[in-house]
């Protein structure tokens, strides 16, 4: 489904991918850890089209197309889905208008027809019920004066609305208590299927209890130095990333 | 003190301008030649002049227009195009500056609405206790030029505990087809005690030649009355307009404006609302949404009177092209109106490096048992929001408008009416989508 390849970018001056290669099939689930300053927050945003960042090197593949050619919308439109470390509070637009402009323009693209307003509030019935979000909340103003655990299960409302191919989840446990933790978790592995693929971007073990991944990578100064299975993520954790940067001097 | 210099290519100008008030048919009146003195003591405003300093309204006249020449020609015979749609109100239309009667259609009835020429009203004293109370020729030098050069104008009243179910709508129509149009208009509206009005107004120009219209109008609301009062400045032309307006509130009453700046050449509001009484409340909004090269230069006053009064005034600005935008507010509170709050922000938008806003905050608070705040801002387009509306499939042109028509709609919130609502939802809408 997705093949990085040899991947770097910088932002202004400085650069922070430094080759990355991944491979991400469909109904997989990779994660990415490794520690702050890492770049894993940068490849995110590059996947999914930041502008801030400047790619110097490599290419993306995602079904068949070169990513990178493409704009951030016509990204989603492919089926990219980013869940934001830090979801923006848009005064004025609410959740709900803002879901249904984003879904139908995605239907559009894929040729399919504009839900009407019956569907698309029967459709967004259905996935509320999937994060346990209100619907008070989604007629709210996007995320403003949410608590972040709201915005983070309206960023997990928004994927399950608009179903992509490929979530990008990008430290979606950061700030979170152990009961909205698993509610945001539930939701994502009620939404796996055969036919998606997930990356989970995370700095802590304790998101991959709930969601558990096929294989985790672990990225150190803007290269994966080390992958493996779920078992990857509990050696982590138990002995921390100084011994990935130990073992990284040593060689 | 500051001694004010004319150039002497402003001279020449008085002095055209003074040349062509002797040939108006009023010249002999002796209100309107104290008027005209006022108009030449005061002189034009320069570049120096501070309350004109962005709005290059002297030489915009200089270089447009030929005040030799007199009434401008129009074809016009239907205001059709220029209605609301599925808005049931009454309109009055003024053509290059004239009332024209034949146009004009009034639904409301007589017991709600009362319309007569200005002119007659004044000669017959039915207007006198009102006309010129509360603006005065020396407030601005386009207010004394006004008086002097009005050619028609409508008094209104609405009678005491009378809501007048119809809107009304007041059409300036400047029609530059075949000349320039220059035009002189006044109006007088007084709502009487416990009366309710909802006046719109809104200028519309046609043709391509320059179009300079003078507007001054006095609006007075009397206890517990309440008016919604809605300006429309959209025009295609090239439209020079400055407009003097005073609202002078008594006790009790409600005001809320809302002032929609959207086109034309240079458009200068002078906009002041008294509020003279107790416990009134007045919600002062606006919006202007700029391109091309227009300049829209918003000049409003608080002045709180008297105690235990509310204003809250919000102007908004999406600047595009080169457009020019200036906002100046004013908020007096007098030494007697204590437990006032006054409340004022402008937010303003710039979309271009070539476009500009100068905006300033004036409070000059006498009272000391007041809530007042002020505030203003200036930026682009949050970039972290229009690529959070892109990730999820949103193109960036939609995102912008979204974000622009969100950042926008909170100026219309005080409109009551449904019909007009949503015209000015499409006026704004088609315009952010151009952005």
């Amino acid at each position: 489904m997705l093949t990085v390849k040899n991947l770097r970018a910088k932002i202004g001056e400085k650069q922070i991918l430094n080759g990355i290669d991944l491979q991400v099939n469909a109904g997989e689930v990779h994660a990415i850890m490794g520690p702050n300053g890492s770049g894993k927050s940068t490849l995110a945003s590059v996947l999914a089209g930041r502008e801030d960042y400047e790619v110097t090197e490599g290419n993306v593949q995602f079904l068949g197309k070169d990513l990178l050619e493409l704009e951030p919308d016509k990204r989603a439109c492919e089926g990219i889905f980013l869940a934001f470390q830090y979801p923006v509070e848009i005064p004025g637009v609410s959740t709900v208008n803002f879901m249904k402009t984003a879904l139908n323009k995605i239907r559009e693209y894929r040729g399919m027809s504009p839900l009407d307003a019956v569907a698309f509030l029967q459709l967004m019935k259905e996935k509320m019920k999937l994060v346990e979000i209100d619907q008070s909340l989604l007629s709210r103003s996007l995320n403003e004066g949410f608590s972040g655990g709201e915005k983070k299960r309206n960023e997990i409302f928004q994927m399950a609305m608009l179903e992509p191919k490929l979530a990008i989840l990008d430290e979606t446990d950061s700030g979170l208590d152990i009961d909205a933790l698993r509610i945001v978790a539930n939701g994502v592995n009620k939404l796996r299927s055969k036919n998606n693929a997930t990356i989970l971007v995370t700095h802590y073990q304790r998101l991959l209890e709930y969601i558990v991944p096929d294989f985790v990578h672990v990225l150190y100064k803007g290269r994966i130095v080390k992958s493996g299975g779920k078992e990857l993520a509990l050696e982590l954790e138990a002995k921390g990333y100084d011994w990935i940067k130990n073992e990284l001097a040593i060689a | 003190m500051i001694l004010m210099t004319a150039t002497t290519s402003d001279i020449g100008l008085i002095e055209k301008i003074s040349g062509a008030f002797e040939k108006t048919a009023d010249a002999k009146d002796n209100h309107r030649r104290e008027a005209l003195a006022t108009f030449q003591k005061i002189g034009l405003p320069n570049s120096k002049t501070e309350e004109y300093r962005f709005a290059p309204i002297t030489r915009a006249l200089e270089k447009n227009f030929d005040f030799d020449k007199t009434g401008s020609s129009s074809d016009i015979n239907s205001i059709e195009k220029f209605l609301i749609p599925n808005l049931d109100a009454s309109v009055i239309v003024f053509l290059n500056g004239i009332y024209s009667k034949t146009l004009s259609k009034i639904v409301s009835p007589e017991s709600e609405l009362r319309i007569s020429n200005l002119k007659p009203s004044i000669e017959n004293g039915e207007s006198t206790p009102y006309f010129q109370k509360y603006l005065a020729n020396s407030a601005d030098v386009f207010s004394a030029l006004n008086s002097a050069f009005w050619q028609d104008g409508i008094f209104i009243q609405v009678p005491a505990d009378t809501k007048v179910e119809k809107p009304l709508m007041i059409l300036h129509i400047n029609d530059a087809e075949n000349s320039q149009s220059i035009g002189h208009t006044r109006l007088l509206v007084v709502l009487q005690e416990g009366s309710e009005l909802t006046l719109i107004e809104r200028s519309a120009s046609v043709g391509a030649n320059a179009i300079f219209h003078s507007f001054a109008e006095e609006i007075i609301v009397k206890e517990k009355a309440s008016l919604d009062y809605i300006k429309i400045q959209n025009d295609e032309g090239k439209l020079h307009q400055v407009a003097n307006s005073i609202i002078h509130q008594s006790n009790e009453s409600k005001l809320s404006t809302f002032t929609l700046t959207m086109n034309g050449s240079l458009i200068r509001n002078n906009f002041n609302i008294a509020i003279d009484g107790e416990k009134c409340e007045s919600h002062f909004y606006g919006l202007y949404l700029l391109n091309g090269n227009t300049i829209a230069d918003n000049h409003t006053v608080v002045d709180h009177i008297k105690p235990n009064s509310h204003s809250n005034e919000l102007y908004k600005g999406v600047m595009d092209g080169n457009s020019k935008g200036v906002f100046n507010g004013k908020i007096f509170v007098r030494p007697h109106a204590q437990k006032t709050n006054a409340f004022q922000s402008n937010r303003n938008i710039l979309l271009t490096d070539t476009s500009t806003i100068n905006t300033k905050p004036q409070l000059e608070i006498w009272a000391d048992d007041v809530k007042c705040s002020h505030g203003c801002t200036t930026g682009q387009l949050d970039e972290e929001a229009l690529f959070y509306l892109r990730s999820r499939g949103i193109s960036h042109e939609e995102a912008k408008a979204m974000l622009l028509y969100a950042f926008a709609a909170e100026t219309l919130e005080p409109i009551k009416n449904h019909e007009l609502k949503s015209y000015l939802d499409g006026l704004i809408s088609g315009r952010l989508n151009k952005f």
